[in-house]
């Protein structure tokens, strides 16, 4: 399981680089991030190496911002790598509300940051399964 | 044109002897049907009797819409409900709306004075009218309808809403007079010209706009874009509805309220204190042929003039300038009526909004828009855990809610918490972009 910083942005020019500066001078690192937007508004996804500082950081500058529960999976790169991880979860009928990938340095696999309606049961089935679950620890040090 | 003339232009000493006399024995009525005007009275250690000139009025307690809520539903009526076969309630109100009723006679008193109207504006039996208010609760629909009727003029009894069809059929009937909301009108004449449709060519010659406030400039560009007489109409479902006044058709310049069935004062909104005519004020009325619902000098929060100068078309009747604002923070969007505290109401039922909110009010075109921010509750935000329908399925909740309770079509934007305005003591929610 891992932490992830969920801030809500209103879509004016200058918010998102007020959140860039805010943790750049938290010396907080971002490992990965994605932006849901809406006319209005967008919340921004952000995996960092210190989760707890970075909410807290945020939360003294005025954001909104909160922890959420993710998880993250280490996905082959190759055909059929993503098949392979969904399907186990489809068969258990869990239900994944929004996800994003990056890259690992290494090049070799690619690691999906799921948010899922159950997380725990979602942690349980992906164990299972022999599926790769990424900690937050290894992760947040990538 | 004038439909009666013995009363529209009866002479004002003999007018104001009329008045008198109504007005005596409405307060007689009230005193004697209706406990809140008894209490309101005896509170003012006044008695019917006290009212031996139209001037003794002014000591007499005002009715607010507050009182007119606090009596819901019928408990301001003077007559049994027997006697009332017609109900309508004021548009846009959560639960306490307020409700009025009409005897038979009030209905055909309300038909008259109508008829009086669609005379001002130049109508008889061989017109035909387009009535695009309201039909329902709200009093626009068949106040107009039964008054093209008492006239004999040939009613279509379109209601609002379904524009394009509205647009065939001022085409393939061919009416010579609509009523509508003056927006409205503008609204028609865009879609119109959208559709191909040259609006300027249909055969309509007036038209009777009201529910709303507007401005010359309005009656400017409706008259261009529909090639037609552009005339305002006034009133409120408390004291009848349509056809408290009419502007006339002669004279264009203020609304000639019929003053042998609504008696008008002026007040400073702050003191309650009576203005002469011409200057400034609170629009109260007193009625004084109403049987099932009278009312003794309700505030009705328009602000306005009064002009007692002789009108070009002989009516002896006041006439009042346009409406140019309200002494209270009521909102007219699209011609429904609304508090901000009723949004307030609507939105404090949605669990993650805060109670913090600012109101929008613009003019696309011709269409009024409202768009209300509220600000995301924190602890909502942290459980949706960056799920974006979470956020959405509170601004469709809103928004289904405040079209649902109020009526009104509103566009919810969700604002980070803390960041809108926060007020000590008066709190300003409401900017009015609109230019009336």
């Amino acid at each position: 399981m891992l932490e992830q910083i969920t801030i809500f942005l209103e879509n004016k020019p200058g918010t998102l680089l007020e959140v860039a500066k805010k943790l750049a001078d938290g010396g907080i690192n971002i490992r990965t991030l994605s932006m849901a937007d809406t006319a209005d508004y967008g919340v921004l996804r952000l995996i960092v190496d210190d989760a707890a500082k970075a909410a807290e950081v945020l939360k003294n500058n005025g954001f909104t911002a909160n922890r959420a529960t993710v998880i993250a999976v280490e996905v082959p790169d190759s055909s059929g790598g993503m098949a392979q991880i969904l399907l186990p979860l489809q068969e258990a009928g869990i239900n994944i509300e929004y996800l994003y990938a990056f890259v690992e340095k290494s090049g070799h696999n690619a690691v999906i940051i799921f948010r899922f309606d159950d997380p725990p049961k979602a942690y349980k089935v992906l164990q299972e399964n022999g599926i790769t679950v990424v900690e937050g620890e290894k992760l947040y040090k990538l | 044109m004038i439909h009666n003339p013995e009363f529209e232009m009866l002479p004002r000493p003999e007018l104001e002897a009329l008045q008198l006399k109504r007005l005596q024995q409405v307060a007689q009525k009230v005193y004697n049907n209706v406990p809140f005007y008894k209490d309101s009275f005896d509170k003012a250690g006044l008695k019917p009797q006290d009212l031996r000139s139209l001037a003794d009025l002014a000591k007499f307690p005002f009715t607010n819409k507050q009182d007119l809520r606090d009596n819901y539903p019928f408990k301001l009526f003077a007559e049994p409900m027997s006697a009332v076969v017609r109900l309508h309630a004021s548009s846009g109100t959560t639960g306490r709306a307020t409700v009025v009723g009409y005897t038979k006679r009030d209905i055909e008193t309300w038909s008259e004075l109508m008829a009086r109207c669609f005379a001002a504006a130049g109508l008889t039996n061989k017109d035909m009218i387009h009535n695009a208010y309201g039909y329902g609760l709200f009093t626009g629909g068949l106040g107009a309808h039964y008054g093209a009727e008492k006239l004999g003029a040939s009613v279509i009894p379109m209601s609002g809403g379904n524009t394009k069809r509205q647009i065939m059929l001022l085409q393939d009937f061919a009416p010579t007079a609509i009523c509508c909301t003056p927006s409205y009108a503008l609204n028609l004449a865009e879609q119109g010209r959208e559709m191909g449709v040259d609006m300027r060519a249909l055969k309509l010659r007036v038209g009777i706009l009201g529910a709303e406030p507007w401005s010359e400039e309005m009656r400017g560009e409706i008259e261009d874009a529909l090639n037609i007489d552009a005339l305002n109409i006034y009133g409120l479902s408390e004291i009848m509805g349509p056809g408290v006044s009419m502007e006339c058709l002669e004279g264009k310049n203020g609304l000639h309220i019929f003053e042998d069935s609504f008696l008008v004062e002026t007040i400073d909104p702050k003191t309650g204190e009576v203005l002469k005519p011409g200057e400034e004020g609170e629009l109260v009325f007193s009625t004084l042929t109403k049987e099932a619902f009278p009312l003794i000098r309700y505030r009705t929060r328009d602000i306005c003039r009064l002009n007692l100068d002789p009108c070009v078309c002989g009516r002896t009747h006041v006439r009042m300038g346009r409406v140019m604002g309200r002494s209270d923070d009521m909102l007219i969007i699209r011609g429904v009526n609304v508090f901000p505290s009723q949004i307030e109401a609507v939105m404090m039922n949605v669990s993650g909004v805060e109670p913090h909110y600012q109101l929008i009010v613009d003019r696309e075109g011709s269409l009024d828009t409202l768009e209300v921010q509220v600000e995301v509750n924190d602890a909502l935000f942290a459980k949706s855990g960056g799920e974006i329908k979470v956020l959405q399925g509170i601004e469709k909740k809103l928004k289904k809610d405040l079209k649902d309770y109020l009526g009104i079509s509103a566009q919810v934007k969700m604002v980070a918490p803390k960041t809108l305005q926060r007020f000590e003591g008066k709190a300003n929610r409401v900017t009015d972009k609109r230019k009336i």
